[in-house]
């Protein structure tokens, strides 16, 4: 072709200009700490600062103000009158949710929805886990897909689809009603039992996911060791199989009770009046009463609540990794 | 001493007046188009260490694994102590087994590994754990009780799967290459104490290898399986100086075989005429076949004598040129090479630490061997 470059064309860099340039940069991040290694380390702790830790921050804030009736609707929680800082801290939001039974109330009653629908999932999770992670290839990916499959589609209108199913003149009553078991239709929709059943339903895969992963390691050696010494098939379970898959069953039981605690859709679709979960709570709190601190408040004790689970599965996690 | 009891008492394979301890008739299992183990028949009489010898995929583990009770049979029967086997779980079985990767329970201790079969037939904590470190101070890990098997190195770990495996004193045990992963001066160790421990026990041992020195000296009989099938059964030095076909002396050991046709054939000798070897083999011993019959002549790399001149004597003696000597320690093994271009091997010990006039490379010289070196094979 031709060697002639254009006038205007940028002048390629070559490989020594650009390896010192490098170099240069390299020598500059080095000096404030930050080499190859805590770079790459760095980018989820920049994420988690931006998109976590500063929110978070906002929200805590929030919650120590006073509310007003206002645009936005606090008082700032600090004021500089030209000389002093003053700091106008209040505490009065957490009195008042431990006072009033309904935050308690709905407290309580989250993680008894959240720890029932984990104990559920992972009572129908479990088998279905099992049997996958038993299954031979071909067999296996097919399944793993179809309990993927319901994320495919929204998941409001999933639990919009569990109203048409529930509801009296529903799919289920009908469906009752025509084989003639009942006359008159069940009311399942607005019950804690649909919550349930929502929950349950719309968790399950992360119930799954983790068992699976965790019993496809499971050695078939194993299993035949137990039962080659005498081991029934259920003392084999109780045995072998399920200490083994324990990591799992943790892993499981926290991605649904975590995520099922916090839980506003189902509660508000398929859950009565007297369902009070404290997602619906904060919802109103925020949404309905505009009391953003207290709001804020709340969400800041569900973090609180939150994070003693977590801290257990880590401590279990962490023994699990120490044996 | 009378001797044939005490024959008959140490190998009751031969008296056959015993009933055999395991009785594997027509044994065949299939997997889907795959014949893994076909139409074998096996007797095992107590206090056997018998070895199932072959390379990977000849079935022999899955026999194993159907008198463990993990496998089905497609077809045929398995009698344990004169009892039908079908239908019977592992679980309700008079045998343990040893598994090849051990199998050892990862989350318990070894106190824990080895308690487990006594636990299961419900033995209470106390008089199973007597139990269970008097089994360890037999295997030599006392001091390990606490440990979990990750903390054990493999040759621990190998005998702590022995350990579990024996502790409900089972009537047979079943090893799944035992010794495998263990390298080759603990195996050699290791394959003495475990023969003490059969031994001592009085426990009848199935052992599958491929290793063929480690059948050689575990067993008291061996069966060599090849594509699904038992190809012979015998006595370690039965297999080796006596293969039944042209398999198993080719599997076990090293071995120079040649190809010919019977021109001779009397009731003390006979003769082969082999292209392969470039002359005749004299038999010395009369075989049973006809007159220009195919052949084969088999004879050991350590049968063979290796001399500068023409042995006056010899009855089988051929001109060889010495290709290359690889020396392994104890003997020396010479690549010959014969005027038909065939390549032979001769094994010879070194008896002394210096041979200086030895023979070597690139010398013209003769082989030879006896007449009651070899094996003829018909199969």
């Amino acid at each position: 072709m031709t060697d002639v470059t254009p006038a205007d064309a940028p002048v390629p860099m070559r490989d020594a200009d650009r390896s010192t340039a490098w170099r240069g940069t390299a020598a500059v991040l080095r000096r404030v700490g930050l080499d190859g290694r805590s770079l790459v380390i760095a980018i989820p702790f920049v994420w988690l600062f931006v998109f976590f830790l500063i929110p978070f921050l906002v929200v805590a804030k929030l919650s120590l103000s006073e509310p007003a009736i206002a645009i936005p609707p606090y008082l700032p929680i600090w004021e500089w009158d030209g000389l002093r800082l003053i700091l106008n801290l209040n505490f009065e939001n957490f009195a008042y949710l431990w006072s009033d039974a309904l935050y308690v109330n709905a407290y309580v009653f989250s993680i008894r929805v959240a720890f029932v629908s984990a104990l559920f999932a992972l009572l129908i999770g479990y088998p279905m886990a099992y049997f996958i992670a038993r299954s031979p290839e071909p067999r296996r990916t097919l399944l793993l897909t179809l309990v993927i499959l319901p994320f495919w589609t929204s998941f409001l209108l999933r639990v919009y689809a569990w109203q048409g199913f529930l509801r009296s003149n529903g799919v289920i009553n009908n469906f009752l009603i025509w084989t003639g078991i009942i006359d008159t239709p069940l009311v399942m929709l607005q019950t804690n039992f649909a919550v349930y059943l929502g929950i349950v339903y719309t968790y399950l895969p992360f119930m799954i996911l983790p068992l699976y992963a965790n019993l496809v390691k499971l050695e078939e050696s194993l299993l035949e060791a137990s039962s080659d010494l005498g081991g029934r098939p259920l003392a084999t379970f109780f045995h072998v199989t399920l200490p083994l898959s324990t990591p799992g069953i943790i892993a499981g039981f926290m991605l649904v009770f975590i995520p099922a605690i916090g839980e506003f859709v189902i509660p508000e679709l398929l859950g009565g009046p007297d369902t009070l979960m404290i997602g619906r709570v904060l919802w109103h709190e925020f949404f309905s009463n505009r009391d953003w601190p207290v709001a804020s408040a709340v969400a800041i004790a569900m973090l609180v609540v939150l994070v003693v689970p977590i801290m257990i599965l880590r401590a279990a996690q962490a023994k699990a990794e120490a044996d | 001493m009378n001797q044939t009891v005490s024959v008959a008492s140490t190998k009751p394979w031969i008296a056959g007046d015993a009933p055999p301890f395991v009785r594997i008739h027509k044994v065949s299992k299939k997997f889907g188009d795959f014949t893994a183990v076909d139409d074998v028949s096996l007797d095992i009489y107590k206090g056997e260490l018998f070895c199932l010898l072959g390379g990977s995929g000849c079935g022999k583990s899955t026999l194993l694994r159907m008198l463990a009770g993990f496998e089905t049979p497609t077809d045929g029967r398995i009698e344990i102590d004169g009892q039908d086997m079908a239908g019977i779980p592992p679980y309700g079985r008079p045998t343990n087994m040893m598994f090849q990767s051990y199998a050892l329970f990862p989350h318990m201790t070894v106190e824990n590994n080895v308690a487990y079969g006594l636990r299961r037939d419900g033995m209470g904590r106390a008089e199973a754990m007597e139990r269970v470190s008097e089994m360890l101070r037999m295997v030599q890990l006392g001091g390990f009780a606490g440990r979990k098997p990750h903390q054990l190195s493999g040759g621990q770990r190998q005998r702590v799967a022995l350990a579990r495996s024996l502790i409900k004193r089972p009537k047979l045990l079943l090893l799944d290459e035992p010794l495998g992963a263990l390298d080759k001066k603990l195996r050699e160790e290791t394959q003495f104490e475990l023969i003490k421990i059969q031994e001592s026990l009085g426990v009848t041992f199935i052992v599958v290898t491929h290793d063929q020195e480690e059948a050689m000296t575990l067993s008291t009989r061996i069966g060599v399986m090849n594509a699904g099938e038992i190809v012979q059964v015998g006595e370690p030095n039965e297999i080796y100086e006596h293969p039944s076909n042209r398999f198993v002396a080719d599997f076990i050991g090293s071995v120079n075989m040649f190809e010919g046709r019977v021109t001779e054939d009397e009731p003390e000798y006979i003769k082969i005429d082999s292209a392969e070897a470039g002359g005749e083999i004299y038999v010395g011993h009369g075989v049973t076949c006809t007159l220009n019959q195919k052949l084969w002549y088999a004879v050991r790399p350590e049968k063979l004598r290796l001399s500068r001149e023409r042995p006056a004597a010899a009855s089988n003696a051929f001109p060889v040129y010495v290709e290359d000597v690889a020396y392994m320690g104890n003997s020396s093994i010479f690549q010959l090479k014969l005027p038909t271009g065939r390549y032979i091997r001769a094994a010879k010990p070194n008896l002394s630490r210096y041979d200086e006039d030895g023979i070597t490379w690139h010398e013209d010289v003769w082989v030879s061997w006896d007449d009651t070196a070899g094996v003829v094979l018909t199969l």
